[in-house]
């Protein structure tokens, strides 16, 4: 336990950073980057929060994590009691400790950010979730008595695992139904081991499954069974839809079929659910990166996820192409970051307009756009335009397409009375999450579009909400 | 786990297999496929067609051909076995409808995937034609089932060790050369057989559906890894088929796709024959 120091001193105290493995090590390994902070630098930290009365930090989380309370704990050396307090507003910790754009949300918004630099909150929800993780002694909320209500969850990703977690807490019964052989949604099947162990997702689902919840991988509603079949034959009394943004996008660009080209959900997907990472065991192959070059289009956390397994599977020259500059790329800072030092190359600025293969249909090249930024479009980000006559070709054997994702519409598509909006999202209430149809609910990316790991969980728990209220008043 | 309740080779390499999965039993229509997993921890997703299912015992049954590794593994279970991972019922059901006269091309394997459409469309009162190839005798599958559906049973092999001598396109020739009158064509085998009918079929302007077999990983449009090019434009075969029309199908994309991982393949076989016993 540390006494707190005078605020003036607490100022003094630099921002800790995050032991990682080094970089030209890490750039050859599936581990973990990030290696953790240990207690020390933890409680350093943790003593250069000011407590502030009016803790701008827990405006900034989407779920309000009651951020100056768990530092106090662990400042106090309770790092159970800290991971208990970030437990009542998000039930994965470990997880977005990990993986949240802290410099948009909490971390963003922490007054320190203005003069100095802002606390490495992300950094310590991870320490504490990992220390209980650690010790076994995960503080598991007690159920409420049963219920007898049934409540089917499609989608096991953040949005229907945070959702099925507080159902079960109030004594209904929570079945989970995933359409891959493994739970954790983008968790498992997208986001790399290097930046997110499958571990900590397969603890969490434990949790959940000593809780009382139910899974069923190998289910795919729309396909296995019904809306109608769930509401009316298997008796479930509410069902969230939490199904994700997982239709790939291509670029409709000329080549786009040949060998080599991947979406990023293909790659990321052999890589990561079908462990191809690991040639020696796993039966699902990856075209070859070793000694070859490999592009990545796109800007986001996908792109910045495929460009580093690509290094990792031994690539020569690993690229990020993006159309616009730096400052407009929406990956998380630490993950730019993380790949620049690891080697990946930045063509900022660029376009691709054409795949070039040979007679074999192996792609063998990318002609490419040099772009330039001119007046902000609708999203405010400045729109980037072709430069005339600027094109040119570089070799490549691998391009991986990572331009976003849209709905899958095999739920929307068999489930009369759903309602869609023109991208074919599910339309759900902002506050209630219910859907058009009676005894439905959605939330997560198949509502929002494409987002971040804890909005989805925070989509989750107000739907688990508004589920509760639902079945308790039986009132649509 | 999904038990297996029944295995039986049909011909070398070719083995039936009955499974419990009863939601897909329930939900299964004529032309939809599932994917298996065998092994839990490094197995590969390969997608097989549902050759036949019976909703009361909830069962389904699949026909595969040991082809590479993860078909050979799946040809070696027995009843009392078990696969790690069953999904389905995917993809587009057959068009199925009271189109006349029919004819259905089953090509090696591709019979066992011709085989419960061609029983719909019986069902559905048409005139149905059957055209069975392989390459040879010991290869030819589901004689007697097909003999049972169809109107008609043409059986060709290419050493002419049974049935007529000659390729499953020269019967189709022939049969619109004699002037029958053939209102719809589904042709199933390997892609050489499938292009060689739609450029049979083409210039008598006969509908003809093809069954695609591109590589495919999740099966839920989720990876576009099955992207076939139909009629100049991007389909996904796992949703948007894998039944589409012969006459607009891209078939040399579709070929050279398939092949893109064969040195890896080639080596999973390699090692499995090397020692079957670590690779389960
Ligand atoms: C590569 C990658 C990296 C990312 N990195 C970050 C990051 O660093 N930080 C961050 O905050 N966010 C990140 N995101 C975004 C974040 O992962 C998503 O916003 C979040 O996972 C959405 O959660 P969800 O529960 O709505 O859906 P998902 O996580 O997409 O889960 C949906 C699940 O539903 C299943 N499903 C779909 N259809 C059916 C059906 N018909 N029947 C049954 N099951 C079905 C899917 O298989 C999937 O498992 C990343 C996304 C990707 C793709
Ligand atoms: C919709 C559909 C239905 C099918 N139905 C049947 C069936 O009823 N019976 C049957 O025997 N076969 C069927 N196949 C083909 C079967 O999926 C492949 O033979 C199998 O995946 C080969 O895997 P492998 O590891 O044994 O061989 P590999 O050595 O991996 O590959 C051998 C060949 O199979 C292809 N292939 C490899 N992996 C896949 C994959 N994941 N998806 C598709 N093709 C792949 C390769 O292009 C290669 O030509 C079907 C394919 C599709 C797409
Ligand atoms: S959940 Fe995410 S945004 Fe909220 S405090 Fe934790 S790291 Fe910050
Ligand atoms: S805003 Fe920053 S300094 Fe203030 S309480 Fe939150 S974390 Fe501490
Ligand atoms: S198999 Fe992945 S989209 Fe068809």
């Amino acid at each position: 336990m540390a006494d707190r120091l005078p605020p003036k001193e607490r100022m003094k105290i630099p921002r800790q950073s995050m032991p990682e493995q080094d970089a030209e090590q890490r750039a050859c390994n599936f581990e973990e980057v990030n290696l953790g902070l240990d207690s020390a630098i933890a409680e350093k930290e943790a003593q250069r929060c000011l407590t502030c009365a009016d803790p701008k930090c827990s405006h900034g989380c989407p779920v309000g994590v009651q951020v100056r309370e768990f530092v106090d704990f662990v400042l106090e050396g309770e790092y159970l009691k800290a991971a208990a307090k970030i437990r009542e507003d998000n039930v994965l910790p470990a997880v977005t400790g990990r993986v949240c754009p802290q410099e948009n949300q909490c971390e963003g918004a922490c007054v320190l950010s203005k003069r100095f630099t802002s606390l490495a909150i992300g950094h310590l929800e991870r320490f504490v979730a990992d220390y209980e993780r650690a010790t076994g002694q995960v503080g598991l909320p007690q159920r409420a008595p049963a219920t007898g209500k049934k409540v089917a969850i499609v989608g096991s990703g953040p949005a229907g695992l945070s959702c099925a977690g507080d159902l079960v807490l109030k004594g209904h019964d929570v079945t989970v139904m995933e359409a891959l052989h493994e739970i954790g949604g983008v968790l498992v099947y997208g986001i790399p081991e290097f930046r997110l162990p499958k571990d900590i997702v397969k603890g969490e689902v434990e949790n959940m499954r000593k809780m009382g919840v139910k899974f069923e991988t190998n289910v795919v509603v729309g396909k296995t069974v019904t809306m109608d079949q769930l509401q009316n034959e298997e008796g479930f009394d509410a069902v969230f839809v939490a199904t994700g943004a997982g239709l790939p996008k291509f670029m409709n660009l000329p080549g786009e079929h040949l060998g080599g080209v991947y979406s990023a959900n293909e790659f990321l997907t052999r890589v990561n659910l079908m462990k191809a990472y690991d040639r020696e065991h796993s039966d699902s192959p990856i075209y070859e990166c070793r000694d070859r070059n490999v592009a990545v289009m796109g800007g986001g956390n996908t792109a910045m996820d495929a460009v580093r397994s690509a290094l990792r599977l031994g690539a020569k020259n690993a690229y990020i192409v993006y159309r616009r500059s730096e400052e407009e790329m929406p990956a998380r800072a630490e993950e730019v970051h993380h790949a620049k030092d690891e080697g990946v190359q930045f063509l900022n600025l660029h376009n691709p307009v054409e795949f070039l293969g040979n007679d074999e249909g192996y792609l063998t090249g990318v002609k490419l756009q040099k772009m330039e930024l001119a007046e902000p479009d609708d999203s405010g980000r400045r729109r980037p335009v072709p430069v005339e006559g600027s094109e040119f070709v570089m070799p490549l054997d691998v391009a991986v397409i990572a331009i976003g994702t849209g709905a899958n519409p095999l739920v929307q598509s068999t489930t009369p009375g759903l309602n869609t909006n023109k991208w074919g999202y599910i339309i759900a209430d902002e506050e209630s999450m219910r859907t058009t149809r009676e005894g439905v609910f959605a939330g997560g990316d198949i509502v929002s579009g494409a987002a971040t790991v804890i909005l989805a969980m925070g989509a989750g728990r107000k739907a688990a909400k508004s589920i509760h209220e639902y079945l308790t008043t039986g009132e649509w | 786990m999904f038990p297996i309740t029944e295995a039986k080779f049909l011909a070398p390499d070719v083995k039936r297999i009955c499974i419990e999965a009863p939601r897909v039993a329930r939900q299964r229509q004529a032309g939809q496929f599932v994917i298996v997993r065998v092994e839990a921890e490094h197995g590969e997703r390969v997608p097989l067609t549902i050759a036949d299912s019976d909703p009361d015992a909830g069962t389904i049954t699949i026909i595969v051909q040991g082809v590479g590794k993860t078909t050979k593994l799946i040809n070696m279970l027995e009843a009392g076995d078990a696969l790690a991972d069953v999904v389905g019922p995917l993809g587009e059901p057959s068009e199925i409808e009271h189109f006349g006269t029919v004819v259905v091309v089953g090509g090696g394997v591709g019979t066992a995937i011709a085989y419960p459409t061609a029983v719909a469309m019986k069902a559905a009162d048409n005139h149905v034609i059957g055209i069975v190839g392989a390459r040879n005798k010991e290869l030819l599958i589901l004689e007697d089932e097909m003999r049972a559906t169809t109107d008609e049973l043409h059986l060709m092999t290419d050493d002419g060790s049974y049935g007529e001598q000659g390729f499953v396109t020269q019967k189709l020739q022939q049969l619109i050369d004699n002037g029958v009158t053939i209102d719809h064509v589904l042709a199933i085998g390997p892609i050489p057989m499938m292009k060689a009918i739609a450029d049979v079929t083409k210039p008598h302007g006969i509908k003809t559906i093809v069954s695609l077999n591109p590589i495919m990983v999740d099966g839920t449009g989720m990876c576009g890894g099955c992207r076939v090019q139909v009629g100049g434009t991007s389909k996904f075969a796992c949703v948007d088929g894998p039944e589409f029309d012969a006459h607009e199908v891209d078939f040399t994309i579709l070929a050279q796709r398939n092949r893109m991982y064969r040195p890896h393949e080639q080596q999973a076989v390699a090692d499995l024959e090397a020692d079957p016993e670590t690779q389960v």
